[in-house]
């Protein structure tokens, strides 16, 4: 069977075994919905300030949460997926299997943006269905911030198992790392550039992420193509560095003792 | 043709030398069982036979090549079933087999593999809902599709009803008819004596025994147990010959086992007394393995 065939058998595996499995399916799927109505009905009519931009919070709050969304199937999906699965043996039993392990990591990277892009669709038509915001002013911008932040993501909860010890505290440790840095970066409610959580996230990806997105939706007609490339590449550096740890320290196997 | 050569294989994990010059071979088409206490260096051997491990010291050629370096030509051709492995639990038997025949050149067909071990019933239900023994079988399966020329079996019976086991030994038998080479992991000595064609038991990280499981209870010289209970009034110190006291049966060992019945039916009789219990047997593969490895 060609490459592109072993991988794509792996994608729909990935893809039974995460809509069958109701935790899954719940957290990364219907988390950032049920979010998205409680904040956008928490916040509704708010104005906000996005640098010299005035805006509504729905259309500051719609691309934050296609982040968060791409974010939870991404990194959160994979790190606690694979931890769990690397727990209990599975990993192991692949790994004496011929499948070679770039099909498989194609498999699990597949299924998450697949989720993405679902989840990101349902976000932006919710969005602007229910909440008024405005239509994306950059489609094919959006397409790739999602595309990179997907990447860079995934690759980040593949690096994120390394320093996980075993399964159970896979959840803890991740959202531990996780949630902080997401309220910091301003994706429930804009967090002004000039302060200090701000300052302190901007050395994370997540507030790139949200930026990216940000300009991407473009509410006020701000940006003439809706890339934001700084933004982009620093998703991208922290993206390729987690792709050098897990080359590097990835296990299989679980820990022993 | 040879399946597998270990000649010297050495193993630390920092300063504790797991595998300690372990040498054995596996001939094509056997069953070879490889036993030995827990801690004993059995599955670090194993794992670098599988390719999990790399090794310290020694030649080691699995299908005629090394197995740290054999890759997916040599995973292609040897079937695993590990220790302790879950099945990813939401796809069914069905669909799981057919997933993991699409990672070989030359499967076998999915419905043949799941009657092999007997999940046919099975065979649409999502494997979260199968019983632990149920996965078990299924795992066996899953080391099976690829139709490897080589499998490894560790401890594939542990934690299973005597039905379930009667049933894997018949597949693992099945199996050796089929030509496949074995190599089995047991705890359970009357499994390694019904299936295994020979037999090699590791303690403290070497081979302290080889051979078939009738030359393995052959070698000890030759010793037959005598065994009764010591009750209604008989006491150890009154017996006429030599007996040792465990859990209140006493136990003669003596390698000229006619002349000692005699001698001890005899001296009973002309006590008016009957043994209870009264035993005469050689040791099992157990005994000769508790011999073997009692010192760890």
């Amino acid at each position: 069977m060609s490459s592109t065939g072993i991988a794509l058998r792996q994608v729909s595996f990935e893809q039974r075994s995460f809509w069958r499995n109701p935790a899954s399916a719940f957290f990364a799927f219907l988390f950032p919905i049920i979010f998205l109505v409680v904040f956008a009905t928490l916040f509704k009519g708010q104005k906000v300030q996005i640098g010299s931009v005035q805006t509504s919070y729905d259309d500051y709050y719609i691309p934050a949460l296609v982040a968060f969304g791409v974010m939870g199937a991404c990194f959160t999906n994979i790190a606690i997926t694979l931890s769990l699965r690397r727990d209990n043996g599975i990993l192991k039993r692949l790994r004496g299997t011929p499948l070679p392990p770039w099909a498989f990591i194609a498999g699990v990277v597949g299924s998450s943006i697949i989720v993405s892009i679902v989840l990101a669709l349902l976000t932006t038509v919710f969005g602007i269905l229910v909440y008024g915001v405005h239509v994306p002013q950059h489609v094919d911008a959006a397409a790739v911030t999602i595309g990179v932040g997907a990447l860079a993501f995934c690759a980040l909860g593949m690096a994120m198992t390394i320093v996980i010890p075993n399964a159970e505290a896979a959840p803890a440790i991740v959202n531990g790392v996780f949630l902080p840095i997401v309220f910091i970066s301003g994706t429930f409610f804009p967090v002004a550039s000039t302060s200090v959580l701000a300052q302190i996230a901007e050395w994370f990806p997540v507030r790139h992420f949200i930026n990216a997105m940000f300009t991407a939706f473009d509410p006020a007609h701000q940006s003439s193509s809706g890339f934001n490339g700084t933004d982009l590449l620093i998703m991208a550096a922290w993206g390729a560095g987690a792709v050098v740890l897990s080359v590097l320290r990835f296990r299989w196997e679980p820990r022993k003792g | 043709m040879t399946a597998i050569v270990v000649d010297g294989l050495c193993k630390s994990y920092g300063a504790v030398e797991a595998v300690r010059g372990v040498s054995f071979h596996v001939e094509e088409g056997e069953v070879f069982g490889l036993l030995g206490p827990n801690g004993a260096g059995k599955t670090t051997t194993i794992e670098i036979l599988e390719g999990y491990r790399t090794r310290d010291g020694g030649d080691v050629t699995v299908l005629g090549v090394d197995p740290h370096t054999g890759g997916r030509k040599l995973r292609e051709r040897v079937g695993l079933v590990l220790q302790e492995a879950a099945v990813p639990p939401m796809l069914s038997v069905t669909e799981l087999v057919e997933l993991y025949r699409g990672y070989y050149p030359s499967p076998r067909p999915a419905a043949e593999i799941i009657e092999l071990v007997g999940l046919t019933e099975k065979a649409g239900e999502r494997v979260r809902k199968l019983s632990g023994g149920q996965q078990r079988r299924l795992d066996v399966a899953l080391g099976l599709v690829g139709d490897p020329e080589l499998i490894f079996l560790d401890e594939p019976t542990t934690g299973f009803d005597p039905s379930a086991r009667r049933a894997a030994w018949e597949v693992v038998r099945n199996m050796r008819t089929l030509g496949k080479t074995i190599v089995l992991t047991t705890h359970y000595m009357d499994e390694a004596q019904y299936l295994a064609d020979r037999i090699c038991v590791i303690a403290a990280g070497q081979v302290v025994a080889q051979g078939t499981p009738e030359t393995l209870r052959a070698g000890t010289d030759q010793v037959t147990h005598i065994r009764f209970e010591l009750r209604d009034g008989l006491a150890v110190a009154t017996l006429p010959l030599k007996a040792r006291i465990d859990g209140g049966v006493a136990i003669i060992e003596t390698a000229t086992p006619t002349r000692t019945l005699n001698e001890l039916t005899t001296w009973a009789l002309a006590q008016g007394l009957e043994l209870p219990n009264l035993e005469v047997a050689r040791p099992s593969l157990e005994d000769v393995y508790l011999e073997l490895t009692k010192n760890e």
